[in-house]
Parts: C-alpha cells; structure tokens; sequence
C-alpha cells in the first residue's frame, strides 16, 4: 500500500465531506437550488400557456362575431347546451337567471353570476367541448365568447365582433357581487371558545327532518327527486 | 339511557344481546344442560359446529404466495366500494364517488377506497412522458421530468383531502342515508413528495410574484390560483400515496398537495406552474367553488376547509346489529387550521355533551379517530359529534350555518350531522331543532 493511513483519511474526508456539506446547506437555506430542471423553451411555455386573465393578459390575436358563433354552437355545442344556452337534461345551462340569485332557488349562469368575460374564454379554449377539448381555433373561441354574450342579453347585436382589442371593456352583470371570504366573522366562529355541554336545549331535540322523505340515496329507491348538485 | 363506560351487564331475558361466547360461559357455570330456562335450546353440549367440526380452511392448503403478486381485501369485504350517486352529475367522467367511511377505521384511507372526483375523466399518463413547466414572473422558466422530481428532498405528510362539496348535498336538509354520501368526498392518506418552495426557489420567483396558477394535463387542465403565501408554506408537489405511486385516479405521476385546503386546488395530473402578480379568475373559482350567499353575494377564495366531524359508526349503512349492551360509537374528525384538539359526542340530540377519545396519532390537517364507548340500553338515540380544532374554532350546528350564509352555499358545509338510532338498531339521517 503506497499511501499513508494520514494519506488514506485526508482522502475520505475530502470525498465524503463536501456531498453532506451540500445537503446541509440545502435544506436549511431555502436559497439554495439543486440544479435540476432545464430551462423551458419558448415555444413550449406558449403551447401550454393558454391562460386569459380580467385584465385581458394572456388574450391571443384573434376576434369573431356573434353571427359566427352561433353556426359555432350550434355545431360543437347546442347537443349539450341546448341552441339558445338552456342547457340540455342535466347539462349546464349558459345563459338566463338574471336577477335570481337571492331567490330560492338561483340560476347561475354566465350572465346571471360569473363576474369576468375572461374566464369564458379562456374554460372554453382549455376544456370544451366536453370530449374533444381544445379543438377550436382562438378566432372560434372569440366567436363562441360572442355568441354567449348575445344570448345572455350583454350584446345585442348578431354583427358585433369580439376581439383581443374590445375584449376588456366588457364587463359581466354579476361583476360586483363577489366579496372576500369573511367566514370568520359568522356568529359561531367570531364566538369561539369552550361550547355548552349540559342541558344546552330548553327542550329535548325532536326531528325536523328524514333523509328518508326524500328517498334518493343509491339502492334505496326512486332516484329521480333531484335535491342538489356537486358540478 | 346511559352512557357509562363500564362493563356491560348482559340483560337478562335479552338474547340478541348476548354473545355466543357468553352464552357459553353461562352454561358453563350453571352447570350445562342444567341451564336456566332461557338458555336450554343452546345448551352448552350442541356446541358451535364451527368449532366442533374441522372446517375446510383448518385442512386443505391455503392459496401459494404467488397467487396475489398485487394483493386485494378478502371476498368478504367485497362490499367496501366507492360508490357514486347518479343523478348528482350529468357525465360520469365530470362527477364524484364516495370514500365508504361507514367500514374504514384509523385515520389513514386505502388508495383503492380514496373518494374520486374528475373533471375531464382519469387521465392515463406514462411518467415518462410527463412534464411539470414553471414559467411566468421568474428568472429561470424550467421543464422537470419526473426523475428530476424525484431527486429532490422529499417529505411524508398525513393529509386529509376534503371536496369543497362534501356535506353540500345537506344544506337544504337530509337528504342521502348513509355517512358515505353525506361526508364520503374525503380521504387521508400519507404523502411523499417535494415541497412546493424548493421547485419554484429553482426557478427563482421574482419579488412581484404574488400568485401561483396550477394546472393539470387531464382533458380539463384544471385551473386553481394559489396565493404564494400558501405556495411556499406547506405545499407538496406528491408522487406517492401511502408508500405506492399516486393512483391514476388520484393524479398519477404527480399531484399537488394543500394542506387544510378544499380539494379541488389539488390539482391533479400537475403539469404546469405559472407565477404572476394577480389571481387568473378561472372557472374553477368564478363559477365553480364559489359560495352564494342569502344576500346574492357570493365569497370567492375560500379556501380552508372548517373544523368537521362525522360519527361513522353507528350510521345508516352501519346499524346496530348485536342488541342492547356495550356499543363502540367511532368516528373522524378533522380541521385545516391544525389538529382537532377535541370531539364531544351527544346521544340525545345535542342537549347533553360528552367528550369522545381520540385514538391514534394527532397530526395537523389530518384525520383524526374518535370513539365513545356507551352501554346501549336499547332506547332510540340523536347522535351527534361536535368537533374543536386547536385554534378553538367548534363546528357549528347546521341551522347556525344557514342562519349565515342561507341554503345555496353549496361548499362548506360543516354542520354537526345527526344520525337517529332506532331501538331495533336501524340508523337514519335526520335533523333535529
């Protein structure tokens, strides 16, 4: 053996030493990188990047009118949203439900609750039509958003034009009604602390209400009283 | 009623409350056949044939280890399934399944039994061929491949994931029999993955960075806008689920991870990571996981998911079916804002309190298991759990809810649920003033 057990250890602690001394850095110093990943090409974060914000960042060129997206429609999306937007069975319906959304029961639909013209947009260049997403050029989405303003009642000319230029100085009727989440401001959050444990009630609990009245659940009978919706 | 934790006295004259083996025991001790009268038709000496005869798993050879290379529960518990509810959904591929929480114990969910909700479908990707981009306001926009993923330092975090909509089939009252429909849109499980911070600290998120936008590669590209805040606290970027790769269901190669938060910022299929100075306003929180108000107002960004619990036995689908005498009562409980610091379970409706135990490791924004061992004296109960978190924050009643938001929050809902034992043991859902 020609090196020194001197020799040998000065080797070790160098090799051993500085891998641990990187990791220790690493996961205390949350400025440290790892130096993975590669950098992403232009093109590629184009082809991904589809977002459309209210400001109207991320609208592609384009522009289509009313006119246009109703022939649109009509052929991508009537089977399911119905020609006018009433929606088909249970799918969604797109259009109508103004001014009912303090009522029983509400219709929310694009103009009666979403607050931005932005997202119409961009769901229907992202996601639609269901089954075949992302399928329609961005001048056919800019006609479909246009078509979905006239039959929501924003628009009221079959000849407007939707375009990357126009598109923010439209505003949805519902803009206005969304507020921050205040939960915490609710009478049993705002009051929190130990609860009641005894004789909370004046009276014993008696039952307002059966699951078994309406009879919807799997296996237990008629499923056709619809109660409610998760989509 | 009682509810001591004592041992049971079997009462007399009450055969469906006895166990066979207690049964046994009695016979024993009277002298066998010279049993009281109740007991001669099960005289100790017409002993259990499942005892006294050799069954066939006692003599003929059992399955070879090879047979299950994947193994599956039992044949016996072929009734432990997800199951949906149909008419809740218009297209199966847009649409939600149910955790059967009513026959799972612990707090930790199988992978197989992990509620499922899609928007577009499950997509099915070869991790070889996925790619997760970081892009927008940072200094190096980047492309990871999964086995960059997976050189990163990773954690293991016990999370629950609740649906924003779990429960919100109930704001307008019972509706669905059984703990799987009414609070079935939740698992937990154990996560592996990287923390969110050390993916975009690679890609150096510049000052003006406020928002983050997830999005997934399924036919829906999932759209959720994240506060960065949050984004650099506790997020996981997760490739596996309790010890094996993330379902297909459940985002297989890669999915987020949001602690505390509803499960649709989960994003699932996770492909893209854009940092920006704003919110986008997708659908996914315009439209969609935004809560009505009475006033026709509408919250936005609501995002914890409220202390909640649930008694999962007895429910509809777990009746009582051993008579009067010792009852296990069990349950989850869980909050976004930390560990459940405590459950009080009530038998009669919410009049009386009783504080349940809770049973296994306590973890923040995880479930947690709860029982209350009772002696079932056969009269008809209200049961009701009534969870506190460790911020102090205790799940309110549902008419308190409704009381402040109206009916058509949708989302939310965290209403104490009651459940009404019946004395021949059956279980229904029902609400109480």
């Amino acid at each position: 053996m020609s090196k020194s057990p001197k020799l040998l250890a000065l080797t070790l602690g160098i090799t051993l030493t500085l891998p641990f001394a990187a990791v220790a850095a690493g996961s205390a110093d949350t400025a440290k990188t790892f130096g993975l990943g590669r950098p992403a090409e232009a093109d590629e974060i184009a082809a991904w990047d589809i977002d459309v914000r209210p400001d109207g960042t991320g609208l592609p060129e384009g522009s289509g009118t009313v006119a246009e997206g109703e022939v649109l429609f009509t052929d991508n999306c009537a089977t399911c949203h119905g020609d006018f937007g009433e929606g088909a069975g249970r799918w969604p319906v797109l259009a109508g439900g103004q001014d009912t959304l303090k009522e029983d029961r509400p219709e929310k639909t694009i103009g009666s609750y979403w607050p931005y013209l932005s997202t119409v947009y961009d769901y229907v260049r992202r996601a639609m039509p269901y089954g075949n997403a992302r399928s329609l050029s961005d001048d056919e989405v800019y006609a479909l958003t246009a078509y979905l303003l006239y039959l929501n009642d924003v628009v009221t000319d079959e000849e407007f034009k939707l375009s990357k230029e126009n598109f923010t100085g439209i505003h949805l009727p519902n803009e206005a009604n969304f507020i921050a989440d205040d939960r915490m401001a609710e009478a049993h959050n705002a009051n929190k602390g130990d609860p009641c444990m005894t004789n909370c009630m004046a009276e014993p609990a008696r039952i307002t209400m059966h699951a078994r009245v309406l009879d919807v659940t799997p296996g237990a009978g008629d499923d056709e009283t619809s109660g409610g919706s998760v989509d | 009623m009682t509810d001591t934790q004592a041992p049971a006295q079997p009462g007399t004259g009450d055969m469906a409350g006895l166990s066979r083996r207690s049964l046994l025991r009695a016979g024993l001790l009277t002298g066998g056949a010279a049993a009281g009268a109740g007991l001669v038709s099960r005289s100790a000496l017409a002993g259990d044939p499942l005892i006294t005869e050799v069954q066939d798993w006692n003599r003929y050879l059992g399955d070879s280890v090879q047979a299950a290379p994947y193994g599956k529960p039992s044949e016996f518990e072929a009734h432990v399934v997800r199951r949906d509810v149909e008419w809740l959904t218009a297209s199966p591929e847009s649409s939600v399944n149910f955790t059967p929480l009513h026959e799972l114990d612990g707090i930790i969910t199988p992978n197989g039994l992990c509620f499922e909700r899609h928007h577009g479908g499950v997509a099915q990707i070869n991790p070889a061929d996925h790619r997760l981009m970081i892009h927008g306001l940072v200094d190096k926009p980047l492309v990871f491949t999964m086995e960059d993923l997976k050189r990163f330092p990773r954690e293991n975090r016990v999370y629950f994931l609740e649906c924003a909509a779990n429960s919100g089939m109930e704001w307008r009252g019972a509706q669905l029999n059984g703990c799987q429909y009414t609070h079935g849109m939740i698992h937990c499980v154990v996560y592996t993955g990287v923390p969110l911070k050390y993916l975009l600290n690679e890609a150096g998120v510049k000052t003006s960075g406020k928002w983050l936008l997830a999005e997934g590669a399924d036919a829906s590209a999932m759209t959720r806008s994240i506060p960065m805040e949050k984004a650099l606290d506790d997020c996981l970027v997760a490739f596996k689920m309790n010890g094996e790769a993330l379902r297909p269901e459940q985002g297989y190669p890669v999915r987020l991870v949001v602690p505390g938060w509803e499960g649709n910022m989960w994003v699932k299929w996770l492909r893209r990571l854009e940092v920006g100075d704003q919110p986008w306003e997708q659908r996914e929180e315009t439209s969609k996981y935004t809560d009505l108000l009475a006033n026709g107002k509408a919250r936005r960004f609501t995002w914890v998911m409220d202390v909640k619990s649930v008694i999962t036995s007895p429910s509809p689908q777990a009746p009582v079916a051993h008579g009067k005498g010792p009852l296990v009562i069990s349950g989850v409980a869980w909050s976004g804002n930390g560990t459940v610091q405590r459950v009080d379970v009530s038998i009669d409706g919410g009049r009386n309190w009783k504080t349940a135990r809770i049973d296994g490791p306590s973890l923040s924004k995880a479930m947690h298991r709860f029982y209350l061992d009772i002696d079932w004296d056969g009269s008809p109960l209200l049961l009701q759990s009534r969870a506190m978190d460790e911020q102090g924050f205790v799940q309110p009643t549902k008419n308190e809810l409704r009381l402040a938001r109206g009916d058509n929050s949708i989302y939310h809902n965290n209403g104490i649920q009651t459940w009404h034992v019946k004395a021949d043991g059956t279980v229904e859902n029902v609400e109480v003033a």
